[in-house]
């Protein structure tokens, strides 16, 4: 319960900070308060967590969940450093403190759903974390088409929520509880129950945005500011990655094959419907957001395999992966800045000759992310692949199946591949006449590109790191 | 052990420390050689494991380990490397923008690629493996000529698919091994992979692989990456990285996976084989002095996959030999042709000729280049060619010895191109007159070309040392081959 404490703690600072400074002025001193703030979380929270129930059984934790937790504070740590440019602009500085409000309130609606136990704290924990969310995407509501991206993703989150509870409410009618242990202890594989995994995972599937499930999240990443759709990207997703494993896993353990090849279908859709439309995208934010929805069919690989390592593997994923793409957002979110508010992909054009470091750092965060090696995307992409089909026959035809999902999948990180270098050869080898001109970031750019930078290379190469994991996700 | 030296020179900045780091390399390797001859003398006669290995546990829990090893093979593998990245070093020498970065992926690069050779871990191997590959990108990307990105792309993708269907062999080892171990030795010594499963895997690993090392129909790479590409790097491309595809077929996919041969080897026997010929063919009516030799590649590295399968001992020795030899002469023409196209700004059979008369130094390294491809006895190239027609003469059967025969003619076909491009560029009237004005090579450049020639040279006059260094390494594991596969296992 130590994260949800320190949690409402740092709301209700945030909050009083926020309520008892003058808002007309630029508070220079909230941002690194709020920093300083977070990492406190992270840190407390950092060590390992003991196993443990509270509300009666309704609300657990344990040692993976504590991990994943920590991934998300780590993620919102980062996301936290980069807002600050961002929010000390005219239009959005008087409004600094709800942001942090909102940024506190999502992310522990997001723990409540990792640890729940039962699906109605579960539900409760998804609302909390998307409805602050929409306000979030809608932040910049007289810039862009944020506003347009804050209805879009409110009205794809209720719909979704509906779809949820109303395969929850068939659970119900099967199980006659709602308690984790509870309906997997009495599962069948009647049609009831699978009508209710199949809402419930498509309720889930449009939080993740995975295929065919995505089309709010292209309008959404390009419309809300960009340290929000880094925060959306990574951290939202992640925490849905983590509990549809999970409850998969826990409570739909007795029709393994159903969903298993539900996911299939899913993964497989995903990965290549994204790779084929971020091809053709120019928008760098658009670009992205089909790229994340490719990344999230790969972080569902992993919960294929259906063991132990299925958990190490995503959380290991979802960690590399909140370090890549906060990585690119943070460079797409600094060039912004001082290109007018244009995220075009021409932008990088020729952008090695004048920035050359910030063009180094980003091809290395487009590497990790299309798993080049010696960076953290090769090992978790790996792992990935390797929880995907252990323990599977290839001789025996579901064995041949979880094969050849990991194969289209692997075709497709050569796809991947292709238009991560779009950008790579952007900014190396084409010519502009009229590239960027030179900057120099802020010192929160540098931070948090710091530690990005550092997640992608020692993550993967230290395998301490892995291990922790997975000794966590053992226990 | 060795490659923390290798990887602590990434930092290198300016042509000193690089001649410095390859150099140091370059002694290192030789020194490598020498003491790995030594240690072999005092180990049993009949057997030569693995030696100097070393090995670190990584990912304890997924069983994958940091180790390393070398034989008889991956010995001979660095020191070719090593030669290379020397000569390469110098044929760079007047890169011209972002000298630094150049260095840099060039550095990277042959770092993969000794990582790759000393590797006896399947991850860490496959890592080496793709840390090599895409360097090769920004190089050609960037520095390249011609249609440089698209040559850069459509290498870069295709080697990716291979490494593709790497992961997928590298995860069916791993699993169907008893899932312990990713040490290929290890692996191979258990040898209780299933052989329905040996068999569904070994085209994944062979066709990942092989599209390295440019088998037929995977090799459209080639010749665009190679023509497009700076004179260094096609250099090490060439001369090493299509190694590491053979290096991979030979270690990991019929190593690890004896039982699948009987049933693919055939149907690999005939790529390989339409490789080989076609590979020269398609060089006769190549006008471009690089697409001539990129197909000629094709060719001679389609031999290499083309010996390996024909599992005698013999052919195998071959097999290394010509990944030796071709190397070297490969890297000598890459040299001498992107120091002409350097001066007479084009490659175009069709606008040069009479260099000889202008540009004597380069031209003769021209002809001893062309003339140890075609297989001039006293040249590398005539050892490891004789060495694998006469290995893959000894299987009996009428399909290996139809297969041998056409796969000899492509030696008068390589007679035919290499002399007619001689013929025409060196020898004919001077179409040009601003070829008048062109000078000989400098200094740099007759390091690299004279290094290069010293080698192929002792290669084709002193073979036997590098001969005793091999075989010692295939012994084993043809004997380890033909056990598990005559026991039908």
């Amino acid at each position: 319960m130590v994260p949800e404490v320190t949690l409402t703690l740092l709301l209700v600072i945030a909050f009083i900070a926020d309520f008892c400074s003058a808002k007309h002025t630029l508070r220079k001193w909230f941002n690194p308060l709020m920093f300083v703030l977070m990492l406190a979380h992270v840190l407390v929270n950092l060590g390992p967590t003991e196993a443990a129930t509270t509300f009666g059984g309704m609300y657990i934790t344990g040692p993976s969940i504590g991990v994943i937790k920590s991934i998300l504070a780590f993620g919102t740590l980062i996301v936290l450093i980069q807002a600050r440019e961002w929010l000390s602009r005219e239009d959005t500085a008087f409004k600094e403190g709800e942001f942090y409000m909102l940024v506190f309130s999502t992310l522990l609606g997001m723990n409540m759903m990792v640890s729940a136990n039962h699906f109605l704290l579960f539900f409760l924990g998804l609302e909390m974390a998307s409805v602050p969310m929409a306000c979030l995407v809608a932040f910049d509501k007289y810039r862009h088409n944020s506003a347009e991206a804050g209805a879009k993703f409110i009205l794809t989150a209720t719909f979704s929520s509906g779809v949820m509870l109303f395969g929850i409410s068939f659970l119900y009618g099967a199980a006659g509880t709602l308690y984790f242990d509870d309906v997997a202890a009495v599962m069948t594989t009647s049609p009831l129950t699978i009508m209710g995994l199949v809402f419930f995972f498509s309720g889930l599937g449009f939080k993740i945005s995975l295929v065919p499930f995505h089309f709010w999240t292209a309008d959404s990443y390009q419309g809300a500011p960009t340290t929000v759709t880094g925060y959306l990207s990574v951290v939202s997703k992640g925490a849905a990655a983590f509990t549809l494993c999970a409850i998969l896993m826990k409570v739909f353990a007795p029709v393994v094959e159903y969903w298993q090849y539900l996911l299939y279908i899913v993964i497989v859709l995903s990965i290549t419907v994204a790779n084929l439309f971020a091809i053709r995208q120019t928008d760098l934010k658009r670009f992205m957001a089909f790229s994340s929805i490719s990344q999230a069919g790969y972080i569902m690989l992993a919960v294929v395999g259906n063991s132990a390592m299925s958990v190490t593997a995503l959380s290991f994923y979802v960690l590399i992966y909140v370090a890549a793409n906060m990585a690119v957002f943070s460079i797409i979110s600094a060039v912004e800045e001082h290109n007018g508010g244009t995220v075009d992909m021409n932008s990088y054009d020729g952008l090695y000759k004048t920035n050359p470091r910030l063009s180094f750092l980003m091809t290395l965060a487009l590497f990790s992310l299309g798993g080049i090696p010696p960076f953290a995307g090769m090992f978790s992409k790996f792992f990935v692949f390797m929880a995907a089909v252990k323990g599977t026959d290839v001789t025996a035809t579901s064995g041949a199946l979880a094969y050849g999902v990991v194969f289209v999948a692997l075709v497709n990180t050569v796809v991947s591949l292709y238009y991560y270098l779009l950008i790579v050869k952007a900014m190396y080898i084409k010519r502009n006449d009229n590239p960027l001109p030179t900057f120099t970031s802020s010192v929160n750019t540098k931070l948090a590109l710091a530690l990005c930078i550092a997640g992608i290379v020692a993550f993967g190469v230290c395998s301490g790191v892995y291990e922790w994991i997975d000794t966590a996700s053992l226990m | 052990m060795l490659i923390g030296l290798w990887l602590s020179k990434n930092d290198n900045q300016v042509r000193g420390v690089m001649v410095t780091g390859a150099t140091a390399l370059l002694g290192l390797a030789i020194y490598l050689v020498f003491a790995f001859l030594e240690m072999r003398e005092t180990m049993p006669a009949d057997q030569y494991p693995m030696l100097f290995t070393y090995s670190a546990p990584w990912f304890k829990a997924l069983n994958i380990e940091y180790a390393i090893g070398v034989d008889g093979i991956s010995v001979v593998m660095i020191l070719l490397s090593a030669i290379i990245v020397f000569t390469g070093t110098f044929a760079s020498w007047q890169m011209e923008p972002m000298k630094k970065e150049y260095f840099l992926w060039f550095v990277l690069l042959s770092s993969g690629v000794f990582g790759f050779f000393i590797s006896v871990d399947l991850f860490t191997m496959f890592m080496f493996y793709e840390v090599a590959l895409i360097p090769m990108y920004l190089l050609i990307g960037v520095w390249g000529t011609g249609p440089k990105e698209y040559a850069a792309m459509k290498l870069t993708l295709m080697l990716m698919g291979g490494s593709a269907l790497l992961i997928i062999g590298i995860l069916g080892i791993y699993y169907f091994s008893g899932a312990t171990t990713m040490n290929i030795n290890e692996i191979a010594e258990m040898a209780n992979i299933p052989v329905e499963v040996q068999k569904i895997f070994f085209p994944f690993l062979f066709i990942g692989f092989g599209i390295l090392g440019a088998l037929f129909p995977f090799h459209t790479w080639s010749p665009d990456g190679h023509a497009s590409a700076p004179t260094a790097v096609s250099m090490l491309h060439a001369g090493v990285l299509m190694k590491l595809g053979g290096y991979g077929c030979f270690r990991i996919a019929m190593y690890l996976l004896p039982g699948a041969l009987d049933t693919w080897a055939p149907v690999f026997l005939v790529l390989t084989t339409i490789s080989v010929v076609y590979g020269a063919l398609s060089a006769c009516v190549q006008t471009d002095l690089k697409y001539i030799n990129a197909y000629s590649s094709v060719s001679h590295c389609g031999m290499v996959l083309f010996a390996l399968l024909m599992m005698t001992q013999t052919a195998i020795t071959g097999a290394v030999l010509q990944m030796l030899s071709h190397g070297l002469m490969t890297a000598l023409f890459f040299a001498v042709i992107g120091m002409i196209y350097h001066r007479a700004g084009t490659r175009d059979v069709r606008y040069l000729g009479g260099l000889m008369k202008v540009v004597p130094f380069l031209s003769v390294g021209y002809v001893v280049a062309g003339l140890a491809n075609l297989g001039l006895p006293g040249f590398s190239g005539f050892v490891a060619e004789m060495t694998i027609f006469v290995g893959s003469f000894q299987n009996a059967d009428t399909f290996h010895r139809v297969c041998t025969i056409v796969a000899c003619t492509s030696i008068v076909i390589t007679a035919v191109y290499i002399l007619r491009v001689v013929g025409k560029i060196l020898y004919q009237k001077i179409p040009n007159q601003e070829f008048y004005k062109l000078h000989d090579a400098t200094w740099d450049e007759r390091v690299a070309v004279i290094g290069l020639i010293a080698c192929v040279a002792g290669l084709g006059m002193f073979p036997l040392w590098a001969d005793e260094v091999i075989n010692g390494a295939v012994a084993p594991v043809i004997n380890h081959i033909s056990q598990l596969a005559v026991a039908g296992l």
